[in-house]
């Protein structure tokens, strides 16, 4: 059978998300139960997690987490990796076996900085030479899958049920401002630890819920700046959608969310000039970013979290705040089960994101 | 001579019980098939010149009349079939080339019939088209490459002319001289009421045709019929005419006989002269000189117009859409090698070019690999036959498409493939007042409007199935696509999978 990327998935699924706006650390096992409540949206053949602020010492290191299928991939990839970046610390990722949890990849994480005068040499800037590298081991490092790149964050991810994986990367002993978490019901069985989600690229991590009919569209858009769609999944494909607008049009998050749900015409015929002018600008240029089809997205990054859900509102996504945190899960129930008393409980509209800005991040830069 | 028998193509069968004689047969003609016995009452008919157009079949009004082929059998023989054998007796005699009308008619693989459609089962669902939005309007013309904002709700981008249409289907161009004023006019008023666009072609703009400019695309061609500054800024798309799907490498022949005090007007012709468009543009022999006349064009225009340029599709016809995008088209349109024409030479348009199937797929192809795809607007030509067939093409990645037999077709034409004989039946393809007031206005921009109206409703249907909502989300989207029965390479050129995988 092929492996997710030689073939396309469609898949159903359960995500949550967790953030502290004022930056407070929010222990692994919350999120877990949020999304253990959820059990019956998933069919355990794939979880994961993507946790921000848990490498703290570190965080001026990219974080690489590594899926090796074998010694020989692992002895390859590193000699890479060691050529291409300076390399703090290498370790194996603790885990702790559970029944739940079989067949798995050897997984190792890397601290590492750019080497500088390879980049210089490369002519590109950080993001892009992070990023190129992390390609160029995923298309040409057999049996070597770098599954999270980002600086002071990390995706945890495994064939299993949510549940089962957080227990197997004992995600209890990480606390992290802001979490995000996916169970997925893929339709066939590709046991391949790669396609859990979340999907990742740099601190940009992502996590889906639907299929959308858009997604050749978008690939074909896409792929003419550079990206390669190899996992062929939805959550890939947004992504590099978000990646693109984002890093190299210079677009906010929330224009960006714009692009991918941005409203119907009926209704943009009916606003004031200035936002006619906004809308009719955006989705003639990005037509080809438009998605299209059931879903709902939770995008994390060290600046906040977005959330968005599709234009017709074919997917589930409720969002809740209590104090300084702000919740997001496909179901309400998986809201409560952690967050009782919310002092506020909506449902994500196609038309309006939801964006949570970390603010001692904004501080910081400013 | 007894050597240049060429058998009749049809026979007229009149039903004596039903004829009752009117003559309405008669007065319809224009073949002059039909006539009185001589000095008497009875009708009779004369098969010989007969091209089944039907229109007295149409209008007989006891249903008295049926045409049908008329066969004589030929010594069977795969090779010299009959129409080789005929041809070059029509060519022995004549020592001319040979005409056709309309687009080519052999049997070369149409790929849209070998191309198969997606619908959503169970893991996304399906839109009803009823319930909610579907959105079919498009945006032509040049797009930035980004946008920037000032915040979100407040664009700075400013946006060079966009054309918004309200369906994805517009009428090719047929200029006046190989259509009648009242075909054009009929195409102009369901354009303005569909929020579409109509083509004026190469003959220059008629003043009866000028409360409609706000939804025309006006041409320019090698012969440079009608252009003027104000022709250019009263349309809403100029569009360089490079080549024509029927007839690529070609130019045109307007016959004098045609070219009336109304048509040397809008030319800008002298009244009984032949109006002949050269085959290349003599100021475009490459690209730079392509990249001179659009930005001359942009300056006539104070650049308030989206240039469009259309080429036939031959061969080489992704580099050609690349090096137009270049040049800076805003729009191109492609032309398939089963478009449409008024009059071209039938060995030409029976061999020359390739389908719009794959033109499109590999010129869109190549714009994606370039990175310049969404900066432009692509338009399919070549022979849409019904709504399906639109949805394929922007799903190999067209924007829109430009039809011209199926609107013909709306008004009463019957294929009959004798345009370039200014006799149509119809009122169409002719300049003859007695047959253009055939054709009412009136009555046919309705029935033009209707097809278009039924069209955009499958349309939305089909993307429905898809579980799409937008045009958008179509366009390019060669996943809804399988193929049927085709090979591995024709497979690879439209970039879909087989059916099954
Ligand atoms: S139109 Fe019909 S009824 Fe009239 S003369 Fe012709 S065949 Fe007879
Ligand atoms: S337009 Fe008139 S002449 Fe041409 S094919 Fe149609 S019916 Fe025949």
């Amino acid at each position: 059978m092929l492996k997710e990327g030689q073939v396309r998935i469609p898949a159903g699924c359960a995500i949550a998300a967790i953030i502290d706006r004022k930056g407070g650390l929010i222990n692994g096992s919350e999120i877990i139960k949020s999304i253990a409540l959820m059990h019956d949206r998933s069919n355990g053949l794939g979880g994961g997690f993507a946790a921000y602020g848990i490498y703290p010492e570190h965080k001026d290191a990219y974080a690489f987490h590594i899926f090796y299928d074998n010694a020989e991939a692992q002895k390859k990839c590193e000699e890479f990796l060691f050529k291409h970046f300076n390399v703090d610390e290498a370790e194996r990722i603790p885990t702790k076996k559970i029944p739940a949890i079989k067949n798995g990849p050897d997984i190792w994480r890397y601290f590492a900085r750019v080497n500088r005068v390879r980049m210089r040499n490369a002519r590109l800037d950080e993001g892009e030479y992070v990023v190129q590298c992390v390609t160029r081991v995923n298309d040409a490092y057999e049996g070597a899958y770098i599954f999270s790149s980002g600086k002071n964050m990390g995706c945890f991810k495994a064939v299993g049920y949510p549940e089962d994986v957080g227990a197997f990367y004992m995600l209890d002993k990480y606390d992290a401002y802001l979490w995000t978490a996916h169970g997925r019901f893929p339709t066939n069985t590709p046991g391949w630890w790669g396609g859990a989600h979340p999907f990742n690229v740099l601190d940009w991590s992502i996590v889906h819920n639907g299929e959308i009919s858009s997604y050749d569209a978008n690939r074909r858009y896409i792929e003419q700046f550079g990206y390669k769609c190899t996992m062929q999944t939805d959550t890939e494909v947004i992504t590099y959608l978000f990646d693109h607008l984002m890093r190299h049009h210079g677009l906010p998050a929330n224009v960006a969310a714009d692009v991918l749900t941005a409203p119907e015409w009926d209704e943009i015929d009916r606003m004031s000039p200035e936002k006619r002018e906004y809308f009719t600008a955006l989705r003639s240029i990005y037509s080809g970013a438009l998605v299209n089809g059931p879903f709902s997205v939770i995008l994390g990054s060290g600046k906040g979290l977005l959330a968005i859900n599709d234009r017709l509102k074919l997917r589930s996504l409720t969002a809740a705040t209590k104090g300084d945190r702000a919740y997001f899960a496909s179901e309400e129930s998986a809201i409560r089960i952690v967050c009782p008393n919310p002092d506020k409980v909506w449902s994500v509209s196609g038309a309006d994101p939801v964006f949570v800005p970390l603010e001692i991040h904004q501080k910081e830069e400013s | 001579m007894a050597v240049n028998y060429i058998p009749r193509r049809f026979n007229i069968v009149r039903d004596k019980e039903r004829c009752i004689e009117c003559g309405c047969c008669v007065r319809q003609c224009s073949n002059e098939c039909h006539y009185f016995e001589a000095g008497g009452t009875t009708v009779l008919a004369d098969s010989t010149n007969c091209v089944a157009c039907h229109r007295c079949v149409d209008l007989c009004p006891t249903s008295a009349l049926r045409i049908e082929k008329h066969v004589c059998d030929y010594r069977e023989n795969a090779n010299w079939t009959p129409q080789y054998q005929q041809e070059i007796c029509r060519q022995a005699a004549s020592g001319g080339t040979l005409l056709s009308g309309m687009g080519n008619p052999k049997p070369y693989p149409i790929y849209w019939d070998k191309i198969l459609l997606n619908a959503s089962q169970v893991t996304n669902p399906s839109i009803d088209p009823l319930r909610e939005p579907m959105e079919i309007r498009t945006i032509l013309g040049r797009k930035p490459e980004k946008l920037t904002v000032e915040r979100k709700g407040k664009a700075i981008t400013k946006m060079p002319p966009q054309v918004v249409v309200e369906t994805p289907i517009l009428f090719s161009a047929m200029s006046f001289g190989s259509i009648s004023l009242n075909a054009q006019k009929s195409l102009a008023m369901a354009a303005q009421n569909l929020g579409t666009l109509f083509n004026t072609g190469e003959g220059g703009l008629h003043p009866d045709l000028e409360p409609y400019t706000d939804r025309a695309i006006v041409q320019v061609a090698s012969g440079r019929f009608g252009v003027h500054k104000d022709y250019l800024n009263s349309a809403r798309i100029v569009e360089i005419k490079i080549g024509q799907g029927a007839k690529p490498g070609i130019g045109g022949h307007l016959p004098g006989e045609k070219v009336n005090v109304e048509v040397s007007n809008a030319r800008m012709i002298p009244e009984g002269s032949d109006a002949i468009s050269p085959a290349p543009h003599h100021d475009i022999y490459s690209i730079e000189d392509l990249r001179q006349l659009i930005w001359s064009i942009k300056q006539a225009t104070g650049n308030q117009k989206p240039v469009s340029v259309k080429i036939a599709a031959v061969h080489n016809v992704a580099a050609i859409v690349s090096g137009c995008a270049r040049a800076g088209a805003d729009i191109i349109a492609i032309d398939g090698f089963r478009g449409g024409t008024g009059a071209a030479p039938t060995r030409i348009r029976d061999n020359v070019g390739i389908p719009i199937e794959l033109a499109l797929a590999a010129a869109d192809s190549r714009l994606r690999e370039e990175g310049i795809r969404s900066q432009i607007s692509l338009i399919a030509a070549g022979s849409f036959r019904c709504s399906a067939d639109i949805v394929k093409a922007i799903a190999l990645g067209a924007d829109a498409c430009y039809c011209a037999s199926a609107p013909l077709i709306a008004m009463g034409c019957h294929m009959c493939q004798t345009c370039n004989t200014g006799k149509c039946n119809w009122g169409i393809a002719t300049q003859r007042p007695e047959l253009t007031k055939r054709l009412n206005p009136d009555i046919m921009h309705e029935r033009v409007e209707n097809l278009i109206t039924a069209w955009n409703h499958e349309i939305k249907e089909i993307m429905g199935g898809m579980g799409i909502n937008s045009v958008d989300s179509l366009r390019g989207n060669r996943l809804m696509l399988r193929g049927i029965g085709l090979s591995d390479r024709e497979l690879a050129i439209l970039g879909i999978k087989h059916a099954g995988e």
